[in-house]
């Protein structure tokens, strides 16, 4: 597959895993797919290892909050081939309540870091990673600030009040 | 072409008494004197208001010309914490240790939207003012301010520090001050 496209990836993956593919899109070109906690780490490997498919550099995982969906944190894995030149996104939607989901520390050094700031913003707990701390806040701040539920502003914020400006 | 520096300008001496082979006035202003004109700032500059600190203390503005020219990276032998920029939360307790550092007298001075009110960081993460952690003497708007502000800031620290009584450090005032802010 010296030039992969996404076509022929949804073929090599849907052939693996069959159901657990789910909602497949493209958006801006960029395949886009779901799947469940109990294969991403073997999908992770496979996209990784798999001779095909190769994608060998693991650009981000984050999450993002959606408050009014009952599996309300979707966790996102971004990949890159460097020998395909193609990129893939992989969303696991998991329960709010339970963020849990493994971790991918195993595969890449790199998913080290990034589970921490995905912890650190959005409280997902990603099972047998080595050091899960938070890395960016402060470690007394108590909230996972990304979740939609905590507000941006800081209360302590006085010069912003509404009196100051006649409303 | 021959110059004589003539106009360089000398602080002129405190109100007194003055008679023939003597002077005499209170030692709150001599000191208030000698020390409104060697104030070594330590800048704790972390952002943009940084960046005009260094114009401030290069040969076009010069903050030497008023008795600074020797900056104190320790806060050990600092008068004037000058803190430059946003100050994250995380990043608080860092500020206020090196505060705690510095011996007394000491002066604080925010410059800048950030270090005074947070700035355009109204958010979790930023501390909104360094006056929630550590006591202010002068603040200095802009974002950033320019040189000039920097300059009027530190003259109002150098009034502050000309004017300030000998005994203000002991008083039961300034104590509970520090005591609201956790310092002792």
């Amino acid at each position: 597959m010296a030039e992969a496209n996404n076509h022929d990836l949804i073929q090599l993956l849907s052939a693996r895993f069959g159901d657990k593919i789910i909602n497949v899109q493209e958006p801006y070109g960029l395949l886009t797919f779901e799947t469940t906690k109990d294969v991403i780490i073997d999908l992770l490997k496979f996209l990784k290892e798999d001779a095909t498919a190769n994608f060998n550099f693991l650009t981000d995982i984050t999450a993002v909050h959606y408050p009014e969906k009952k599996h309300g944190i979707a966790v996102v894995y971004h990949l890159h081939s460097m020998v395909n030149k193609v990129r893939v996104r992989v969303k696991v939607f998991i329960d709010e309540h339970h963020p849990n989901i493994p971790t991918a520390t195993n595969l890449w050094n790199a998913a080290n870091w990034m589970e921490r700031e995905t912890y650190d913003l959005f409280g997902v707990k990603f099972e047998g990673h080595p050091d899960l701390r938070r890395i960016l806040n402060m470690d007394e701040l108590g909230v996972h600030p990304m979740l939609k539920q905590y507000p941006l502003e800081d209360p302590n914020r006085v010069d912003k009040k509404d009196e100051y400006f006649g409303r | 072409m021959f110059y004589i520096m003539s106009d360089i300008n000398i602080v002129d001496a405190p109100p007194g008494i003055e008679g023939s082979g003597f002077f005499a006035t209170s030692l709150d202003k001599v000191i208030g004197l000698a020390r409104s004109h060697s104030l070594w700032p330590l800048p704790f500059a972390t952002s943009c208001c940084g960046i005009e600190f260094m114009a401030t203390m290069g040969s076009h503005y010069d903050l030497g010309r008023f008795g600074s020219e020797r900056l104190s990276f320790s806060p050990r032998q600092a008068d004037l914490l000058m803190v430059m920029g946003t100050i994250a939360k995380k990043m608080s307790p860092v500020l206020k240790q090196v505060y705690l550092q510095m011996a007394e007298p000491r002066w604080v001075m925010a410059v800048g939207a950030c270090a005074s009110s947070g700035g355009i960081f109204d958010t979790y993460s930023v501390l909104q003012g360094i006056d929630e952690i550590i006591p202010v003497d002068v603040y200095v708007p802009g974002c950033p301010p320019r040189p000039e502000a920097i300059l009027d800031g530190f003259g109002k620290i150098q009034e502050l520090v000309r004017n300030e009584s000998g005994r203000r450090r002991d008083s039961d005032q300034y104590k509970e001050m520090l005591a609201s802010y956790g310092i002792l």
